[in-house]
């Protein structure tokens, strides 16, 4: 198991609702996004997957190219695929921007 | 061309099975009524599955829904079988086990609360074995409390199935709701082959399984109330009719004599197979009734 940390201090967009989506399952992960106290965006992975700190990366540097909201996002993942971590991401976003 | 197709109902239905947890219990609730006790944005996580290198879940699996069913106030409990295959640790045991204190305190009160355990699950997680354990006989213990004064309904739909200790809850239970998809038995088909031999129960052997552990063979067998289709509509329909119910006249652990007799009258001079022990069951020989 890992953990990791990620800081994006350029994300400074107020946000307001929070959103939980997602299970601990094989291949699948939660995510629990909700507005940050301080500003930017901070992120906190824990995952059951040793060695992917570069991929988990790259995703949210591509995620925070498009989102800019000042949020905490919480990860809990057992095994989800760069490709359904950005879609569970965005089925986060989905949800507090309804 | 063929016929037109019959199953539009099947494919326009609502799937209670496709739904997680969280959807399952919150689908039988009355509109508007529900509010989450515990949820995930109150992180309450299992402190010993980090340690052992495997992430934990905000709501360590376990769903808590207070609200009301059929206009009566009730608690949904629900185990989500993709976390963990739904097993029971220190944290989800203690809040199934509160939740269902918290029932009977209203119930006692006056304010007659039902729960609803949505069970799916293999039972015990091995990896907080003790607590696990120990979470089992708490649950069983305030169950028993609670269904003295308002029904306790388990719904095992699928596709995970209710095994293990679990399996003891849903045998304490006042009423148990089981789809076709489902499966209700206290060792997995694995367990017992792991432990018996593949001769002795086949776990690849699907149709076998579900003739024994499946829902139509438990209510088929009276272990279980009702059969009901993968349908949400219909599971709530059929939660709504047993908290009208209420509590029963005599719970199954109740009438030991009636399961001991009939176990005493089956005829096992030969390999019984599940169509033949559902028959024996229902007309047991030289047994009084």
């Amino acid at each position: 198991m890992e953990k990791i940390e990620f800081n994006y201090p350029e994300a400074k967009r107020l946000i307001t609702k929070r959103a939980h989506v997602g299970v601990v399952g094989s291949g699948d992960m939660e995510v629990l996004l909700e507005p940050n106290s301080e500003e930017g965006a901070r992120v906190f992975i824990t995952t059951s997957v040793n060695g992917f700190g570069n991929a988990w990366k790259a995703v949210f540097d591509r995620f925070f190219s498009k989102f800019d909201g000042a949020v905490r996002i919480y990860i809990n993942d057992a095994g989800a695929t760069p490709g359904s971590v950005l879609l569970r991401l965005e089925q986060a976003v989905e949800v507090i921007e309804q | 061309m063929n016929t037109p197709v019959l199953i539009s109902d099947f494919v326009n239905r609502k799937s209670f099975i496709e739904l997680d947890a969280r959807a399952r219990a919150q689908s039988l609730f009355d509109e508007g009524t529900y509010k989450e006790l515990v949820g995930p944005f109150d992180r309450i996580e299992s402190p010993w599955l980090a340690k052992q290198g495997i992430a934990p879940q905000s709501d360590d699996g376990c769903i808590v829904i207070k609200g009301k069913i059929g206009g009566s106030p009730a608690v949904a409990i629900a185990f989500e079988g993709a976390f963990q295959g739904g097993s029971v640790g220190e944290v989800s045991g203690a809040k199934m086990t509160a939740a269902l204190d918290l029932a009977a305190k209203d119930s006692e009160a006056g304010k007659s609360t039902a729960a609803v355990l949505l069970l799916e699950t293999g039972g015990v997680r091995l990896q907080e074995a003790n607590l696990g354990l120990a979470a089992v006989a708490e649950i069983i213990s305030s169950a028993l409390v609670l269904r003295r004064h308002a029904p306790v309904i388990t719904i095992v739909a699928g596709t995970v199935g209710c095994f293990g200790g679990m399996s003891l809850v849903a045998g304490v239970s006042s009423y148990t709701i089981m789809t076709r998809e489902a499966r209700l038995g206290l060792n997995g088909p694995e367990v017992i082959e792991q432990e018996s031999g593949i001769d002795e129960f086949d776990s690849s052997d699907r149709a076998l399984i579900w003739a024994i552990h499946g829902g139509e063979q438990r209510v088929g067998m009276g272990l279980a109330d009702s059969l009901v289709e993968d349908d949400a509509d219909k599971i709530a329909a059929a939660v709504r009719d047993s908290v009208h119910k209420g509590v029963p006249d005599k719970h199954r652990t109740e009438q030991v004599e009636l399961y001991r007799a009939r176990i005493a009258a089956l005829d096992t001079s030969s390999q019984i197979d599940p169509a033949t022990l559902r028959q024996q069951w229902a007309n047991p020989k030289g047994v009084v009734r």
